[in-house]
């Protein structure tokens, strides 16, 4: 599959770019009006936290997406949804800092010392940072074979963000299972590729 | 085109609300002054004419926020679940099953178990073991009311409560989240504390199904799942019961789980509480601000053991 270069670049492209900006837009259009129940700062933090997992998956899903379709093309998109990912998880991260805690530091790190699901989290947007940093062209070129290696990185990323909200939630855990379903089949079509193909 | 759901609030009924508060502000205001019985101006509902002792004079949580922020289980997982799922439950009639321990056992129709009490507000801080908290003005009666009436036994040292076990009425039974029913418990004493409610309305009106209607149990000083809501079953026990949140994780719940700042959940610290409607966060006291009432209950006991 292929799509023509302007229609890529000037239609699917910043469609998608808009497209991942809704949630944030939605986040902060629900606080300014208050239309997000009756604890809105709770709901803010999980839902972009539910968002960083969902676009983070979403990064991972492009590579099988593209053998899939055989669309070369998607690979353009990777760095976009990428960023994306880091940019919701950051947000996450500043929710809980700013109306979770109230810049509380001695609790925080209480919390991160104390809480395996607070820091399974934390670990997992250390190590994303790097990758973040490193998506330029620049970068990509600097470090030749071992972005590649870095960029690894990406698979226990995403098994700590999974593990991260299974570990959080209080008895349901059905969407942390719907979430690590969705992981395993990421996971398993790479492996397939790799070793019966 | 616009649908409105039927939980939202009319106009008038939001109206009502703040009169309440308003009205509430002044009878207190009345009754400081001593003057409520002689200002000739109309007072509302007997049921809310006298101020509870116990009450407290926060500010109200919006009923909005209450009948829509809920957990329970029995009608989904989720915040807004039992708001929305929860008309299939029939209240009417409602038996209350009255067993074990006591010289009058029985199956009461809820009508007669009501008929002898009188109603009054209890207006309570309620703090959720999630880190969440409201102030609720519950409409309701003394459990130790009831208890009297039962004539408990000698044996009788703890009382076990029960929600109905309906799957029909309740979906999210359908589900083995938790081990349906959900079930209570609390000792003789801390049952027969004059803080200790049986809750049947909210802000002067019936209990909503998502609130636990017809008939909860209302623990001040405890954390929120210890008071368990539609009751459908009362025991008189020798032993300790064995709740449902313990016996789904009994090393984050116990059987006390009375709000205590310095013992955290394993998973989050309690020592801060998102009171709903506010912004910063507020500082959580032990027993939940109600430890003059009840310290007494626990004294000599290891609280972070008996958690
Ligand atoms: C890659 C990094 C991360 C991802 C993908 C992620 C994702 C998530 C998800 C999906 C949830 C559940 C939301 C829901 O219940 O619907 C969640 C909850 C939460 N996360 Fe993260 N998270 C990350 C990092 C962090 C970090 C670094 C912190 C804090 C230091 C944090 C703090 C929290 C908290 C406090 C909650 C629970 C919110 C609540 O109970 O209301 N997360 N996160």
């Amino acid at each position: 599959m292929k799509i023509s270069e302007y229609k890529f670049s000037r239609i699917l492209k910043p469609s998608l770019f808009v497209l991942l900006l809704l949630p944030a837009i939605y986040y902060g259009w629900g606080v300014w009006q208050d239309a997000l129940g009756a604890n809105p700062l709770e709901a803010v933090i999980r839902g972009l936290g539910d968002w960083g997992l969902r676009i983070l998956l979403l990064t991972l899903a492009i590579s099988p997406l593209r053998r899939l379709l055989n669309w070369a093309q998607l690979l353009r998109l990777r760095r976009m949804i990428g960023l994306y990912a880091y940019f919701y998880v950051v947000l996450h991260l500043l929710g809980y800092l700013w109306f979770d805690q109230f810049f509380d530091w001695e609790e925080i790190w209480f919390d991160i010392l104390e809480r395996p699901f607070i820091t399974v989290g934390m670990v997992a947007v250390i190590l994303l940072t790097p990758l973040a940093v490193t998506s330029t062209k620049g970068m990509i070129k600097r470090l030749g074979k071992k972005w590649k290696k870095l960029h690894m990185l990406i698979y226990p990323i995403s098994m700590l963000g999974v593990l991260h909200f299974w570990w959080m939630v209080k008895l349901d855990i059905t969407e942390p299972v719907i979430y690590a379903a969705i992981l395993t089949i990421l996971f398993g079509e790479r492996l397939f590729n790799k070793y019966f193909k | 085109m616009l649908i409105k759901k039927n939980n939202e609030l009319s106009e008038n009924e939001v109206t009502d609300f703040s009169v309440y508060q308003n009205r509430r502000k002044f009878m207190k205001t009345a009754a400081g002054l001593g003057i409520a019985a002689v200002s000739g101006l109309p007072i509302i509902e007997a049921s809310a004419k006298t101020i509870s002792p116990y009450s407290t004079d926060e500010k109200l949580t919006d009923y909005k926020d209450i009948t829509t922020y809920c957990n329970f289980y029995e009608f989904g997982t989720g915040k807004e679940d039992p708001a929305k799922n929860a008309h299939t439950l029939v209240t009417s009639p409602w038996d209350v099953v009255i067993e074990g321990e006591c010289e009058n056992p029985g199956k009461y129709n809820l009508e007669d178990l009501l008929k002898p009490v009188s109603v009054e507000e209890r207006i309570y801080r309620f703090r959720c073991v999630e880190g969440w908290s409201m102030v609720i003005p519950w409409m309701g009666f003394p459990l130790a009311d009831l208890i009297k009436r039962m004539q408990p036994t000698s044996k009788a040292k703890y009382v076990y409560f029960e929600t109905l076990h309906d799957p029909k009425q309740m979906p999210g039974q359908k589900r083995a989240v938790l081990d349906w029913p959900y079930v209570e418990g609390l000792r003789m004493d801390e049952a027969m504390n004059p803080l200790t409610l049986m809750g049947t309305g909210i802000y002067g009106k019936d209990l909503l199904n998502q609130n636990g209607a017809p008939l909860r149990l209302v623990v001040p000083w405890k954390y929120g799942f210890k008071s368990i809501k539609s009751i459908a079953k009362i025991r008189f026990s020798e032993t300790q019961p064995v709740n449902s949140w313990q016996k789904a994780n009994k090393n984050e719940y116990g059987f006390f789980s009375n709000v205590n700042p310095d013992v955290s959940h394993p998973r989050w610290s309690q020592r801060k509480e998102r009171r709903i409607g506010q912004f910063r966060k507020i500082k959580t006291q032990p027993f939940n601000g109600y430890g003059e009432q009840v310290a007494s209950l626990y004294t000599g006991m290891d609280l972070k053991k008996n958690f």
